[in-house]
């Protein structure tokens, strides 16, 4: 079980946690990209061999949405929220 | 007294004496005792039987590296395959062998030892391929036969779960570890040491060695109190560290802790630092029949007659290819064994490792070739190791040491990556993945003044002092010659002994082509089960680099796996006693529905609601039956309390509104509530519901019962990682607002005689409508939605009063016949609407036009989630499946779920039936299809292909009552 920064908790376990996902791009408004852009955009998630940025939701905590990076091969947290101790 | 037993010496208490049961024999131990030195003190010694060949087999290890003894317990103790040699004997014990039956003396399985040739590895992936191992396994699994898991769980005690966090975990109380828990913990780390031992001291329990110049034992009490001393100090015996996980997360097991009625304890530790202290297992020497019973690890018996007092034989031969075994002879001889020789492959024997045995026979660069007896060991036969003549010597011990490998799994587990090591021939921890270290013999350090220097070191630099002293202490220097197998003599030679894996079947997995240690593991089994190749699985590596020419070092070893020995079920669950992992969620009326004989189950989302109040002699179809009229033709109450609610506050909440529904809500006007529903950004529905507006900045959403978890998430990830600077403030009001809905034509006759301070005619509370005020005296909002499709009044209140309103709404109700309504009613009214339902009508495929909601989507707004993905699809696709109503033809009930087929034939599905009810008010089964273009082939027939039958169905809007909605306007 990952041991997961907090900015507002602390570092807390990843059972207190809800996976949010790998951080896609900014949404950019519909209207002015083409289609096969938005397609791309909705469908494809970064997915890398080593770190990625991602979304965690402290759920059972303080309810914050928090982003890290996160090695896929290790699980090492290779940075954490920028404000987290 | 029995024969075997020493008559001083020992950790046991001889005035404690205990009678246990094994294989139906009664027979007496001491406390202090395991259940193996209990069963060699007794002189029982073909203690098992073995996996496959069914050889007999003794006792072979001393701790958690037994790869032969596995015993199931019974009674109290209920469990299986645990190895004697970790069975603390108890008064009362009751245990007896795996793997044979019906006694390992009279073994029926025993006919595989005559057709053993027959049966190489590999050979049931190749027999029993054909029409499929399913057919065979069951008959395979019995016969292969490891214990069967207990019935129940046990009845007396339970298990539990801890969370814990320190500075510094230490696995292993031996000399390394003891001495790193002391040099931390003096310095005021918080520190948590845990040993899988009953008592401290690890591998000085087993030998005769001093510390500071008197016996080491001394020096372990002195710790062990010191420690005890120490808050800042959990010391932990009878316990394993068995996992080791990512960012320093370790799970502990602690076993028979000092709580009355706890069985077992896991602790969840998350430590800053990690000592890896675990200590080496003593290797095998692979000889042919070197799993004869008294065939022994020289660690092992080393430890029978020092810890135990107990004599594994009388007449000894040590074979060895290191130092260590020689101490294992100086003490075996002093227990009073006599030591016919030791047979040691090295030409040079280092003279500080003779001198320990000078009245002893060593013959250098010898080999034992085989060892002679059938059921137990009578004598072995011994070579030069360069070839030459052979020669017997009788003995019923056979001590033989291999070699240390460090236990390396917990480091390994870390992902800490390995070396070998051509001094010590074995693989030693490398380089560290988490913040770990490791100690002792497990790092390699196999004399005692390394082993304490080294905890000492890194208890130190744990907590950032100065190296302390080390107190003195004499070893073995150990020194090793490599011999992985030997090569001459007969008879079946086994690497892994709890497997029945022998040389031959390593070399059949070589010469079929799984070359890679892994490929090997998998073809031949060698290395798995219980001990995990504890003993065996260097020497498994050794015989494939004989074999290939080539280094250790580039075969690599086999992943080390957790649990490093086995945990039982019951320390991982915890004290979870229910049938369910998480609770159930209850609205305040559980106690009345269940004593009103509700039929209660959960209905999503983990509530627990009432599906229909039968009464006595009423079959379910009958009670849902009447239900349903109740609501159609008088009144009902329902409790829709787990419906999910949320209030929005800020001043852009209707932008955010705006953005999420698919449908304008910021035009609505405070008071009033509109429909809408919510898409994901790649345009599947995720959820459908009211929104009402309180204020100009004060709302309330209702989702799904079952999605509102998932909305809350959805809500807040928007708003703070897509909108960090909008003013919107979302709250979870579910369990803050419950409700009463009362339903039916009847439904504002019972409002009137609650009595209510709001006005409730049609004109001034209509269809979407709410109101605050009071309902029987009781602040309440009162909602006009409507999920039956009849004039419905939702009566929300706080929960503390929802028992009295109900209560309330019941001697009201009672001139108009009111009665409570299940969800199972709920569902058949709704169908009978053709109101969606997640779940149902809603499977990730269907978009809003599908389902005949067209109007929903917003053509003014630009931009809100979902739209361009829903437009992106549409334009790219026909044969849309869309939503439409079917009455079975003939009249009949069809399984929800059921394919459409065109024709009914066996062709590609055209759709799907997604609901079928019995509809009161037109007195026949009614359902609710997605059909491949159902819009326009209202009047059409079509087919539900079922297993045994196909049922014909005339496709109908999907509104099945009053399909321009007057009565839930009324
Ligand atoms: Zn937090």
């Amino acid at each position: 079980m990952m041991n997961i920064p907090c900015p507002f908790c602390g570092s807390r376990n990843e059972a207190e946690f809800a996976f949010g996902g790998p951080v896609k791009p900014d949404r950019s408004d519909p209207n002015t990209v083409s289609e096969e852009e938005w397609v791309a955009y909705l469908t494809q998630v970064p997915n890398p061999l080593g770190p990625v940025q991602e979304r965690w939701w402290h759920v059972k905590g303080c309810g914050m949405w928090l982003t890290i990076w996160r090695d896929t091969r290790t699980h090492d947290i290779v940075e954490g929220p920028a404000d987290a101790e | 007294m029995p024969s075997n037993r020493m008559d001083t010496g020992g950790r046991i208490d001889r005035d404690r004496p205990l009678s246990f049961t094994f294989n139906g024999r009664r027979l007496q131990g001491f406390a202090g005792d395991t259940l193996a030195s209990a069963l060699l003190a007794n002189g029982v010694r073909l203690t098992a039987r073995s996996f496959k060949y069914h050889r007999p087999r003794g006792i072979v290890g001393a701790g958690v590296e037994e790869p032969s003894t596995l015993v199931e317990l019974l009674g109290d103790d209920a469990s299986g395959n645990r190895p004697a040699t970790t069975v603390p004997l108890r008064d009362g014990l009751i245990a007896k062998s795996v793997n044979c039956w019906p006694s390992p003396g009279f073994d029926m399985g025993a006919i595989n030892q005559l057709i053993g040739r027959f049966i190489p590895a590999g050979f049931y992936y190749k027999t029993f391929k054909w029409p499929g191992w399913h057919l065979y396994e069951p008959t395979i699994r019995k016969a292969a036969g490891l214990a069967a898991a207990p019935a129940a769980p046990p009845e007396q005690g339970h298990f539990e779960s801890r969370f814990a966090h320190c500075d510094l975990l230490i696995a292993g109380a031996g000399p390394a570890g003891l001495m790193a828990a002391l040099t931390a913990g003096r310095a005021g780390l918080r520190v948590m040491i845990a040993d899988e031992a009953t008592e401290a001291g690890g591998s000085l329990l087993n030998r005769r060695l001093t510390i500071g110049g008197t016996p080491a034992l001394g020096w372990v009490k002195a710790v062990v109190d010191e420690l005890a001393t120490l808050p800042n100090v959990t010391h932990l015996q009878n316990t394993t560290v068995w996992a080791y996980r990512e960012h320093n997360y370790l799970m502990v097991n602690e076993r028979a802790p000092d709580n009355p009625g706890l069985l077992e304890r896991n602790w969840r530790v998350r430590a800053g630092q990690v000592i890896c202290a675990t200590g080496a297992i003593e290797r095998m020497l692979v000889f042919g029949n070197n799993d004869r019973p008294g065939v022994m690890l020289a660690s092992a018996a080393q430890t029978y007659v020092n810890r135990y007092g107990v004599r594994p034989g009388q007449r000894a031969v040590v074979f060895t290819n290191n130092n260590s075994a020689y101490a294992v002879a100086a003490d075996l001889a002093a227990a009073g064994i006599t030591v016919a020789a030791i047979i040691d492959n090295r030409t040079d024997v280092p003279e500080e490792a003779r001198t320990l045995v000078e009245d002893v026979d060593v013959l250098a660069g010898h080999v034992v070739t085989g060892a002679r007896g059938a059921r137990q060991v009578r004598g072995v036969t011994i070579a030069p190791v360069d070839g030459g003549a052979s020669r017997q010597i009788s003995c019923d011990l056979l001590a033989h040491s291999g070699g240390w490998n460090p236990a390396v799994h917990l480091w390994s587990q870390s992902r800490g990556n390995l070396r070998y090591d051509d001094t010590l021939t074995s693989f030693l921890p490398d380089q560290a993945a988490q913040d770990a270290t490791s100690v002792g013999a497990a790092n390699g350090q196999m004399i005692l003044a390394d082993a304490l220097g080294s905890g000492a070191r890194a208890g130190a630099d744990a907590a950032g002092i100065t190296m302390p002293d080390i107190p003195t202490s004499a070893d073995l220097t150990y020194a090793i010659t490599p011999l992985w197998r030997v090569e001459q003599g007969r008879g079946k030679a086994f690497l892994d002994i709890q497997n029945d894996v022998t040389v031959d079947d390593v070399h059949l997995a070589l010469r079929e082509g799984y070359d890679n240690v892994e490929h090997v593991k998998r073809y031949t089994t060698g290395g798995m089960g219980i001990d995990q190749g504890k003993t065996g699985n260097i020497n498994i590596i050794g015989t494939v680099a004989m074999q290939q020419g080539a280094p250790l070092e580039e075969l690599g070893t086999t992943t080390f796996r957790s649990p490093y020995t086995p945990v039982s079920f019951g320390a991982i669950g915890g004290l979870r006693e229910d049938s369910v992992v998480l609770p159930y969620r209850h609205t305040p009326l559980t106690a009345w529905n269940i004593k009103n004989e509700a039929f209660m189950y959960e209905s999503g989302a983990r509530w627990r609601r009432p599906g229909y109040f039968p009464q006595p002699g009423e079959s379910f179809q009958e009670t849902v039956n009447r239900e349903c009229r109740i609501v159609r033709n008088g009144v009902g109450v329902y409790d829709g309390s787990p419906l999910g609610t949320f209030e929005f506050k800020g001043r852009d909440v209707g932008r955010f509104l705006d953005h999420i529904y698919t449908n304008i809500m910021s035009t609505l006007k405070p008071g009033h509530g509109r429909y809408g529903l919510m898409l994901s950004d790649d345009g599947l529905i995720i959820d459908d519901g009211v929104a009402l507006r309180l204020s100009e900045h004060r709302w309330i959403v209702s989702t799904s019962t079952g999605h509102a978890d998932a909305m809350n998430s959805h809500f807040e990830e928007l708003l703070q990682t897509q909108f960090p600077d909008w003013n919107v403030f979302v709250t979870t009001v579910t369990s803050q607002w419950n409700n009463a809905t009362i339903c039916g034509p009847l439904a504002r006759n019972v409002m009137q005689a609650l009595g209510t301070d709001i006005d409730i005619s049609p004109a001034a509370l209509p269809f979407m409508g709410f109101a605050d005020g009071h309902v029987a005296g009781i602040p309440a909002r009162l909602v006009r939605v409507s999920f039956t499709g009849e004039l419905s009044f939702e009566v929300n209140v706080a929960p503390r009063h929802l028992p009295a309103l109900w209560d309330k709404i019941m001697t009201a109700g009672a001139p108009f016949n009111i009665a409570p309504i299940g969800s199972e009613a709920n569902h058949v009214l709704r169908v009978e609407k053709g109101f969606l339902s997640l779940g149902h009508e809603v499977d990730g495929t269907v978009d809003p036009y599908d389902l005949g909601l067209g109007w929903v989507m917003s053509k003014k707004k630009t931009d809100y989630l979902g739209k361009h993905a829903v437009a992106i699809r549409r334009s790219g696709t026909t044969n849309r499946r869309e939503l439409v109503g079917i009455l079975p033809q003939p009249d009949q009930m069809i399984p929800e779920g059921a394919p459409l087929t065109p024709g009914g034939e066996r062709r590609p599905t055209e759709g799907l039936v997604t609901a079928c009810v019995y509809s009161t008010v037109h007195d026949r089964w009614v359902g609710l299809a997605l059909l491949e273009n159902g819009h326009s082939r209202h009047g059409e027939t079509v087919h539900a292909r079922l297993k045994d039958k196909v049922i014909a169905a005339r496709v109908t809007p999907p509104i099945h009552y009053d399909a321009v909605g007057e009565r839930l306007r009324s």
